[in-house]
C-alpha cells in the first residue's frame, strides 16, 4: 500500500473540516426554521379543534373559528386551477411536443422565467387593472383566482414540461411510425405516460396558490365576511389574508388565535407539498424505462 | 384502390383536421406566457403612465425620501426612502442567505450521499413552500420579542427582523437553484480530478465551483429578485415606517409593502392610486432586469458546455 504522507494527512484534515463546515451551514439553514415551526405547533396546537375548523369567526374575529376562510381558500384554489391548468398544460405541450428551437420558443421561455419572477404585489396590481376594472369582474373570487392563475402559470408549465420530456422520444417515434398524427401520439402515448408527473406539478401548484396573500388582497379576498361564497362573483375570506388581518389589523385578538390560523395554513400548504414530493418519489421508483 | 400513391398518403380525414385544431389550441397555450407578461406590462402601465407623464417629478421620485401621498395641501411622491427600505432589507437578507445557501448547496450536491442527501433536499424544498404571510407572522410574533430581548431595542420590527426573515425565505430557493447548477457540471470533470488524486474538497473548489460559477451567480441574482419582490413578510416584519435607515435596528418601509398597505385606501384613478401603480412599474422593471440578467448568465454556461 501507499505510505501516508504529510500532504495526504493535511488534505484529509482540511477535507473533514470543510465537510463539517458545510454540514453546519446546511443545518443552520434548516434548524432555525424547524424550531420556529415547532413553536407554531406548540402555541397553535391547543387552538385546533373541530369547532375551530367548522365555525364562523365571531366578536369581530377575536373568537370563533375559521370556516369561511377555509372554504374561501378552497374556492380560490379550485377556480385558479381551472384557469391555469388547461393553459399551462397546453403551453407545456407546445414547448415539449411542437415548438422548434427558434426565436419564438426563446421568447416564450424568457416570458415564463420573467413571469415567475414578477413580484406578487405587481400581480395584484395587474389583477386590479385587468380583471377587477377592465373586464369588470369586480372584486370577486373570479378576479382573485385569475390573478392567482396568471401567477402560478409558470409552475404548471415548468413541471408539466418536465413530466412530458421524461417520456422517452422512442415512444413517440414508434407511434408516428404506425401512422398516428401528432395529437394521437400525444393522447395515446405521451399523456398516459406522463399524467402522474403532471399531477405532481398540479399538487405543487395547489400548495403555492393556497398560501398566496398579496395577489388576492385587492382582487377578491375580504377582510371579514362571515358567509360562505355562493358563486365566483362573490367576495370571500381566505386563510392567508385572515392570518394577516388578525395578526396586524384587529385589536385584542387572543394570543393563540393567529397561531392556530398560521398552523392550519401551513399544515395545508406543507401537506400538499409533501404529497407532491411523495408522489414524485413513488413515481421515480416505479419508472419502467 | 385506383388512387395514386401520393393521393393515398394525403388523407385529410377527421384525424388530420383534429390534429390541426389541437395544434392551433396548443399554440395559443404556448404563447399564453407571453400574453400574460405583456398583459401585466400593459395593464399596470395603463393605470400608472398618466401619472408618470403628467403629475410626477422624476427627480423628486428618485431623490426625495418624502412619501406623503395623502397630504392635503402638498402631496409629495418621493420613493427614495422606500427604495432604501427595500434595498437595506434585501441587502441584509443576501448577507445572511448567500453564504449559507451556497454552503448548503455544496454540501447537498457534493458531500452528502444517499439517504442524507434525499432528506436534506426534501427539507429544503419544504422550507421553500412556507407561505410569505406565515413568514411575516413569524417575524411579527416570534422574531420581534427575541430581537427586543437580545439587543435591548424598543422595537423589534426593523431591518434586522425583515432581513433575517427574508434571508430564511430566499435561502431554500437559492440552495435549490445553486445545487442544480452544481449538478449541471458533468461528472467526468469530477472523475478526471479525482483520478489525479484530488480530495473531494479540492475537486469541488478547483473544478466544480469554477465550472458552475455562472449558475451560482444566477442563483444569487434570482434570490435578489425574490427579495425585491417579497411583499407580505416585509410588510409585517419591517415596521413599515418611512425611514432612511441608519442602522439595522431602524424600522423601514419597502416598495412592495407600500403598495400592499395603501392600495386598499385609494380611490381608483386618483393621484395616489396612480402613484402606487408607478411603484409597481418600477418594481416590475427592476425584477425584469434581474431575471433577464440571470437568464443571460445561465445562457453563458449552456454555450460553454
Amino acid at each position: 500500500m501507499f505510505e501516508t504522507t504529510d500532504l495526504n494527512q493535511r488534505n484529509r484534515q482540511v477535507e473533514s473540516r470543510v465537510k463539517t463546515l458545510f454540514l453546519l451551514m446546511t443545518l443552520l439553514l434548516i434548524l432555525p426554521v424547524l424550531v420556529i415551526l415547532t413553536m407554531l405547533v406548540i402555541k397553535g396546537g391547543p387552538m385546533l379543534s373541530i369547532d375551530f375548523l367548522f365555525t364562523e369567526p365571531t366578536q369581530g374575529m377575536t373568537a370563533g373559528g375559521i370556516l369561511p376562510a377555509l372554504v374561501g381558500t378552497v374556492w380560490l384554489v379550485v377556480v385558479a386551477l381551472l384557469a391555469s391548468v388547461p393553459f399551462g398544460v397546453a403551453a407545456a405541450l407546445y414547448l415539449s411536443e411542437y415548438a422548434a428551437d427558434n426565436w419564438l420558443t426563446r421568447i416564450i421561455n424568457l416570458a415564463i422565467i420573467n413571469l415567475a419572477g414578477v413580484p406578487s404585489i405587481v400581480h395584484a396590481l395587474f389583477g386590479v387593472g385587468a380583471f377587477v376594472l377592465f373586464f369588470r369582474f369586480g372584486t370577486s373570487i373570479l378576479a382573485a383566482s385569475l390573478t392567482l392563475a396568471v401567477m402560478t402559470l409558470p409552475v404548471v408549465i415548468v413541471s408539466t414540461r418536465e413530466a412530458l420530456q421524461a417520456v422517452p422520444h422512442a415512444f413517440r417515434e414508434a407511434c408516428w411510425n404506425m401512422g398516428a398524427t401528432r395529437w394521437q401520439t400525444i393522447r395515446r402515448v405521451v399523456l398516459p405516460n406522463s399524467i402522474s408527473g403532471i399531477l405532481t406539478g398540479v399538487i405543487l401548484e395547489v400548495s403555492r396558490t393556497a398560501g398566496e396573500t398579496a395577489p388576492i388582497m385587492f382582487t377578491g379576498a375580504a377582510f371579514y365576511l362571515p358567509f360562505l361564497p355562493q358563486s365566483v362573483y362573490d367576495q370571500t375570506m381566505a386563510m392567508s389574508l385572515h392570518l394577516f388581518v388578525i395578526s396586524t389589523q384587529v385589536p385584542d385578538v387572543p394570543e393563540g388565535l393567529p397561531y392556530g390560523v398560521a398552523l392550519v395554513l401551513i399544515g395545508m400548504v406543507l401537506s400538499m407539498n409533501a404529497l407532491s414530493i411523495a408522489f414524485r418519489t413513488y413515481l421515480r421508483g416505479k419508472k419502467k424505462w | 384502390m385506383e388512387a395514386s400513391a401520393a393521393g393515398d398518403f394525403d388523407r385529410r380525414n377527421s384525424s388530420w383536421y383534429v390534429d390541426k385544431v389541437v395544434q392551433a389550441l396548443v399554440f395559443i397555450g404556448g404563447i399564453s406566457g407571453i400574453l400574460c407578461i405583456l398583459g401585466i406590462f400593459v395593464f399596470i402601465s395603463k393605470e400608472g403612465f398618466g401619472f408618470i407623464a403628467n403629475t410626477i417629478d422624476i427627480k423628486e421620485f428618485f431623490t426625495s425620501p418624502n412619501w406623503r401621498p395623502t397630504s392635503e395641501e402638498n402631496p409629495t411622491y418621493g420613493a427614495l426612502a422606500l427604495i432604501a427600505g427595500t434595498a437595506s432589507v434585501t441587502g441584509l437578507a443576501m448577507v445572511v442567505a448567500v453564504p449559507f445557501s451556497l454552503g448548503a448547496a455544496i454540501y447537498i450536491g457534493e458531500f452528502a450521499r444517499g439517504k442524507t442527501r434525499e432528506v436534506l433536499k426534501v427539507l429544503v424544498e419544504m422550507l421553500a413552500a412556507i407561505p410569505s404571510v406565515v413568514w411575516g407572522f413569524i417575524g411579527l410574533s416570534i422574531m420581534n420579542p427575541v430581537i427586543i430581548d437580545l439587543f435591548d431595542v424598543p422595537v423589534g420590527l426593523n431591518v434586522l427582523n425583515a432581513g433575517v426573515i427574508l434571508g430564511l425565505m430566499a435561502a431554500p430557493i437559492m440552495t435549490t437553484i445553486a445545487e442544480d447548477a452544481l449538478k449541471a457540471v458533468p461528472d467526468h470533470y469530477r472523475e478526471a480530478a479525482e483520478a489525479m488524486g484530488a480530495t473531494r474538497w479540492q475537486v469541488t473548489f478547483r473544478v466544480v465551483l469554477p465550472a458552475a460559477k455562472n449558475g451560482l451567480v444566477a442563483a444569487v441574482l434570482l434570490g435578489v429578485g425574490r427579495g425585491f419582490g417579497e411583499t407580505m413578510a416585509v410588510l409585517m416584519a419591517s415596521g413599515h415606517s418611512i425611514n432612511m435607515p441608519d442602522s439595522i435596528f431602524d424600522s423601514v418601509r419597502a416598495l412592495t409593502a407600500t403598495i400592499a398597505a395603501e392600495l386598499g385606501e385609494t380611490a381608483v384613478g386618483s393621484d395616489h392610486y396612480q402613484a402606487l401603480f408607478t411603484l409597481g412599474i418600477f418594481l416590475f422593471a427592476i425584477t425584469f432586469v434581474i431575471n433577464l440578467a440571470a437568464d443571460l448568465v445561465l445562457r453563458g454556461i449552456r454555450k460553454e458546455a
